[in-house]
This record gives C-alpha cells, sequence and structure tokens, in this order.
C-alpha cells in the first residue's frame, strides 16, 4: 500500500479548454496533497490536451499527464477506462478524483471495478483523517435524507467523484513550475465493444438551469403538461426558466434534462419556486443552494415547509397567476 | 433472449423526510414501523425494460436479490409484471457487503443461472446508493457495459441503446451478452395484474447460499472490504419558514410579491 502516492485528477476539457470541473478538482486535490506532503497530478485526454498542461500547472498541478490523441476527443467508456486504468496501474495514485459528470458517473465506478479501489460518489466534503492518512469522503445516503462518511482502508486508489460548483476553482499562479509527461501507451482496439453511434445535445429554450437566477420547478400536483404554462409564464417574467420533480417528468409533462434533484440538475438560483411538490430530499439536495426557497403547496404537512424560506399554503392555480400578475405591475412600476 | 435483472428491497424511500430516523451507534437506517420494504426504483424500471424485451422478442426473464428472506417480495413483485423466475441470495456472510461484495456475489449467482444474452441492474440502489454494483458486475463478469439506458433496443444481435446524458442522451451499439444499468427516463413501470399476480403468488422462489453458488468466503472478509462507513448523520436545517396569508389565495400571492421584489 505505501507505493500508492499522490492525487491523481481527471481531467475533462470542454470547448478547448479546461473544464470548470477540473480547477475545482485541482483545488481540492492541492489542498488534499499538501496535507499528505505529496504531489498534485492531472490527466488530461484528447488530441488538443498538450496546449492545456501550462494552464493546469498554473491550477496548481506538480505533473501533467498527457495522452494526445484525438480518439478521447469524444467519450468512450472502453477507451478512457483503459487507458486510464493502465496509466494508474503505472503511477499507483493514492487518491484519484474525477467530476460526478457525464463522464465521471459511467467511468468512475467501471474503473473502480478495474482497479479494485474504493469510491464514493457525488461527494460533498472530503478531508484527510489526521492520524490514519487516509481519505475521509462525505456522500449522500437515502436520496438525501442523511449524509455517509466513507473510507477505504486497504483499498487504492481511494477514489471520488465530486459534482461541479462543490468546491472552489484552484487559484491560478503562473510562475508555478511543473513536469509534462506524455502518456505513450495506445488502447487496444480490440477491447472497444461500445460504439456511440450519435449524440443528440438538447437545446435549451431560454435561460440554462444551471445559470437561472429565478427557477419555478412545478411537481406532481401540477397535474398536466398544459399546467406548466402557468409556471413558464412567471418564469419569463422574471428572467428565469423552468425545473421539475422527477414524478413530473416520469408523467412526460415536461422534459427529463429539467430535473432537479440527485438524479437531476443542481440548481443554485436566487429564487427558488417550489410549486405543488412535496419536498423530497432526493429534490431538495439539487436547489439546497438556492438563495430564496419559495413553496407553494396546498398541504400544510408537506415537507418542502422544513426547507423553505417563505411559503404559501393554498391550492397552486389560485396563487401562480396572481403572483405573476403582481409581479408585472410592480415590474412595470419600477 | 435471456435477461437476468438484480433487484434489491429497500426501505420505501417516499416515506417524508420528517418519518427518516438513523441510528448514529449501528451506522443503521430505522425503518419506519408499519410500512413495508419496496423494491429499489431504478430496479423495478429495469424488470419494466426486461419486460418489454420480452414483449417483442420473447424469453426469460431471471430476477435475482440478495437480501433477508423477506426479500422474496421484492421478487414476487418483479414476476407479477412479467419476470419468469427468480432466487433470493440469503446467508449470513452475505450481510452488510461493500459494493465489491455485492457484485461478486451477484455474479457467482449470475454464473450458476448462465445462459444469459442480458443483465440488468438500476443505476442506484435507492437506500445506500452506491451507484457501482453494475459496472463492478460487468468487470467482474468480462461484459461490455452501457450505464444509464433507457431505450433498448434489440438489432440483428446486437444491443441499440439509449443513455441518458446531462442535457440530452446517446446512441450506442454494444454486442450480446452484455450489461446495462437502467435509468428512470425508460419511464414508469407497469402495473401488476391478473395472470402476473396469481403467477407470483404461487411461484416457488429458491433461497440460495454461499455454498449453492460456490461462493469463496475469504472474498466476502469484511475486514477485507473495499469501503467502509465510519459515520452516518443527518445534517440540521434551520430554515424558518414564513407563511404569507391574505384575505384569498390571491392576496397571499400579491403579499408573497411584495416581499420577493425587494430581495430579487
Ligand atoms: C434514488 C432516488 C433518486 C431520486 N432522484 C430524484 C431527483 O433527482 N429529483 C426528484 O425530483 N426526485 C427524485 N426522486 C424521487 C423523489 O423521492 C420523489 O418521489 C419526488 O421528488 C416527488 O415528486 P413530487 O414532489 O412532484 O410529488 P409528490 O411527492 O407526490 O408531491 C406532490 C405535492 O403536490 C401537492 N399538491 C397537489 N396538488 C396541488 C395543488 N393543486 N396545489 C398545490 N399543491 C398541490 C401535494 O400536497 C404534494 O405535496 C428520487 C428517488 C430516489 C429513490
Ligand atoms: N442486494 C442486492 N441485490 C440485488 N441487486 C443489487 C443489490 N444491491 C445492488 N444491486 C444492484 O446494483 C444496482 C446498483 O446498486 P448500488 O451500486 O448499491 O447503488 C441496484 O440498482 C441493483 O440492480
Amino acid at each position: 500500500m505505501e507505493q500508492y502516492k499522490g492525487v491523481l485528477i481527471l481531467g475533462e476539457i470542454a470547448d478547448g479548454k479546461l473544464a470548470p470541473i477540473t480547477s475545482e478538482l485541482l483545488g481540492i486535490g492541492k489542498k488534499l496533497a499538501d496535507e499528505l506532503a505529496e504531489d498534485l497530478s492531472v490527466l488530461l485526454m484528447g488530441g488538443k490536451a498538450g496546449g492545456l498542461a501550462k494552464e493546469a500547472i498554473a491550477y496548481g498541478a506538480d505533473k501533467v499527464y498527457i495522452a494526445e490523441d484525438s480518439l478521447f476527443d469524444e467519450y468512450n467508456s472502453d477507451a478512457y477506462t483503459q487507458l486510464v486504468a493502465n496509466l494508474c496501474q503505472k503511477v499507483l495514485p493514492s487518491i484519484l478524483l474525477i467530476g460526478h459528470t457525464d463522464i465521471g458517473c459511467d467511468l468512475a465506478p467501471r474503473l473502480n471495478g478495474r482497479l479494485g479501489g474504493g469510491l464514493a460518489m457525488d461527494v460533498n466534503e472530503l478531508s484527510i483523517d489526521h492520524t490514519t492518512k487516509l481519505l475521509v469522503s462525505t456522500r449522500p445516503i437515502f436520496g438525501g435524507n442523511a449524509y455517509a462518511r466513507v473510507i477505504s482502508k486497504t483499498a487504492r486508489p481511494q477514489m471520488a467523484t465530486v459534482r461541479s460548483k462543490v468546491f472552489p476553482p484552484a487559484e491560478r499562479d503562473e510562475s508555478k513550475q511543473g513536469q509534462v509527461i506524455p502518456v505513450e501507451e495506445k488502447v487496444d482496439p480490440s477491447a472497444i465493444k461500445v460504439r456511440v453511434i450519435e449524440r443528440i445535445r438538447e437545446e435549451v429554450e431560454g435561460v440554462k438551469l444551471e445559470e437561472a437566477e429565478v427557477v419555478v420547478s412545478g411537481g406532481h400536483g401540477i397535474g398536466s403538461a398544459k399546467n406548466f404554462e402557468m409556471l413558464w409564464e412567471l418564469a419569463r417574467l422574471l428572467g428565469g426558466t423552468v425545473g421539475a420533480t422527477r414524478r413530473s417528468c416520469d408523467e412526460g409533462w415536461i422534459p427529463v434534462t429539467r430535473q432537479i434533484g440527485q438524479s437531476g440538475k443542481v440548481v443554485s438560483p436566487k429564487l427558488y419556486f417550489a410549486v405543488a411538490l412535496s419536498g423530497a430530499m432526493s429534490h431538495i439536495v439539487g436547489c439546497l443552494g438556492s438563495k430564496y426557497i419559495v413553496a407553494i403547496n396546498k398541504d400544510p404537512e408537506a415537507n418542502i415547509f422544513n426547507i423553505a424560506h417563505f411559503g404559501i399554503v393554498a391550492d397552486y392555480k389560485e396563487v401562480l397567476p396572481a403572483l405573476t400578475a403582481k409581479f408585472k405591475e410592480l415590474l412595470s412600476a419600477k | 433472449m435471456n435477461i437476468i435483472v438484480c433487484v434489491k428491497q429497500v426501505p420505501d424511500p417516499e416515506i417524508p423526510p420528517a418519518k427518516f430516523k438513523i441510528d448514529t451507534e449501528t451506522k443503521k437506517v430505522i425503518p419506519p414501523p408499519g410500512v413495508p420494504p419496496v423494491i429499489s426504483v431504478y430496479d423495478e424500471r429495469a424488470v419494466e425494460a426486461a419486460c418489454r424485451l420480452k414483449d417483442k422478442h420473447k424469453g426469460k426473464i431471471t430476477v435475482i436479490s440478495i437480501g433477508s428472506e423477506k426479500a422474496i417480495e421484492v421478487v414476487r413483485h418483479a414476476i407479477s409484471m412479467g419476470a419468469d423466475e427468480g432466487f433470493v441470495l440469503q446467508d449470513e456472510p452475505f450481510e452488510n457487503l461493500d459494493s465489491f461484495g455485492t457484485a461478486y456475489v451477484l455474479g457467482k449467482a449470475i454464473q450458476k443461472i448462465g445462459n444469459y444474452d442480458l443483465i440488468l441492474c438500476g443505476r442506484q440502489a435507492a437506500d445506500w446508493g452506491a451507484g457501482q454494483v453494475g459496472s463492478i458486475l460487468a468487470e467482474i463478469l468480462g461484459l461490455p457495459l452501457v450505464t444509464f439506458a433507457f431505450d433498448i433496443q434489440l438489432e440483428d444481435k446486437r444491443f441499440k441503446v439509449k443513455r441518458i446524458l446531462k442535457d440530452g442522451y446517446e446512441v450506442v451499439e454494444v454486442p450480446m451478452p452484455a450489461l446495462m444499468t437502467v435509468s428512470s427516463e425508460i419511464g414508469l413501470p407497469r402495473l401488476p395484474a391478473g395472470m402476473g399476480l396469481m403467477l407470483a403468488r404461487r411461484k416457488q422462489i429458491p433461497i440460495w447460499k454461499a455454498k449453492d453458488i460456490g461462493a469463496d468466503p475469504t472474498q466476502l472478509d469484511k475486514t477485507k472490504a473495499h469501503t467502509e462507513i465510519t459515520e452516518i448523520f443527518i445534517p440540521k436545517r434551520e430554515t424558518h419558514c414564513e407563511l404569507i396569508t391574505g384575505a384569498t389565495p390571491a392576496d397571499a400571492a400579491a403579499n408573497l410579491a411584495l416581499k420577493l421584489i425587494k430581495l430579487i
């Protein structure tokens, strides 16, 4: 076990730049590496990875592994698993941090299976235990109703996936020096069993959920796809957008890409309207970062009233039109 | 087509959060009295995915579950939806396994069943929700893996699968046999009805022990677990909800707008 040393970050590249999650992982990774007095490294994969090495060093990496091959420009589970597993078996990192992204959610558990490590998914806290020097990961259990602290006593690497915006990005230091190491190994094409045929990105109407300042979310109590129009009216007026619970998505009232919560998106607007939704923790973990949560629900016992800052106990159909009308009046007077 | 689905029994995740209690000493969840455990949400959708394939292509669906003897209930539920048979894996060494232990036991049972074209898991269990058993199992069995599947079609002995992404989806092709983890976007599961319910009630559901599947006890040694939970807790939240009222709901809404306009 002693031969496992250092913190390795799986870097992600988006639009030719380091993805925000990568600088965030470098930030927390640096903290952990410093506490262990070990190195921080990052792996960058893709046809243009080499050009980003300097950037990664400025964000704190001591070593940058570069797998410069356009094969990695698009994510393929088989190719990535093979390359990252091979590198880990050579470099023997003690800690491996991966984004809780489309890539990470697929790659991390599989890589763990191949390497025989110890993985905690979707962590919101990471620290080093002072006496044992083990990584302590905190992650939601029971849909966010509780949290667990997880360690790996002997399995290596100690792995975790982290959602974006959980940790602040690393600070830049242009003068920082680091080492760039090419990864020479090639992926064995016969190990690629899964072929990606196409990737469809859904066009979003208006503001992106993750960037919206106002989100109006509707739950199962909304009752129909048509009724969601009431939520859209309020959202558009306030320059925001519409979200949903899983039950609303299950009903097909709204696209699944608008689901908020543990298995959907995490949003942090100034204002979050929770309309006709009960406030299950697996939904709430997706909006806890909101500045103000406003609940509209006809059931005074609904859990959402334990979470919200403001609330109205009533049928939303009698509340929303009046709310939108009043906002319209107030905004035009402004 | 022969499909094996891994299903887990979990405490009902839809109880109100106020009723959710934990024992920090034993690091266990205290199931609310009188609320029966259920089939884990995504596993039920995995059964649905299997049934849809069977509707179209015929074949046999086998479900397996590691758990207590009560897990027979979730196997029966799957049979009532359309599965053909099932086994419960219950034994002392199978208790409190980590993800690797769970995948190991499932793998052994799957090898015993043999002759499969597709293995389905949920993307994440609704209780401890490690989100990795399916992927580890694929590695153990050396099978191609597709995660977060929500549409599975069979075309010329290959699967064409849609998998959900944060802002869309991806279409991938894999050879048979393969393992997939199923996501909720596949849609609502069917309700058990008539024939299925009757078959489920009558079906014998064998219980397999470690020796029945040839599980090596050293693989299940808890001191060698890959991960260990050292603490569980419920975070304290102290928000006070200010209820806005008015003569009518519309008045309350107007009052709310007056409050919020100052904050944005
Ligand atoms: C592993 C796992 C992951 C999950 N991930 C997610 C996730 O990412 N996101 C998510 O949202 N859920 C998720 N869920 C599901 C979650 O547990 C709940 O089932 C879901 O959030 C409930 O949706 P809801 O509040 O819309 O419906 P319900 O719980 O049915 O609530 C409907 C509410 O509407 C109110 N209502 C009804 N009619 C009206 C009316 N006319 N006016 C006002 N109020 C009205 C009712 O009082 C009730 O409170 C997950 C569950 C599990 C087990
Ligand atoms: N005890 C179990 N019995 C059967 N299948 C299980 C069990 N635990 C996990 N699984 C399967 O693995 C999936 C992922 O579980 P997890 O990695 O624990 O979140 C579940 O959705 C099930 O399909």
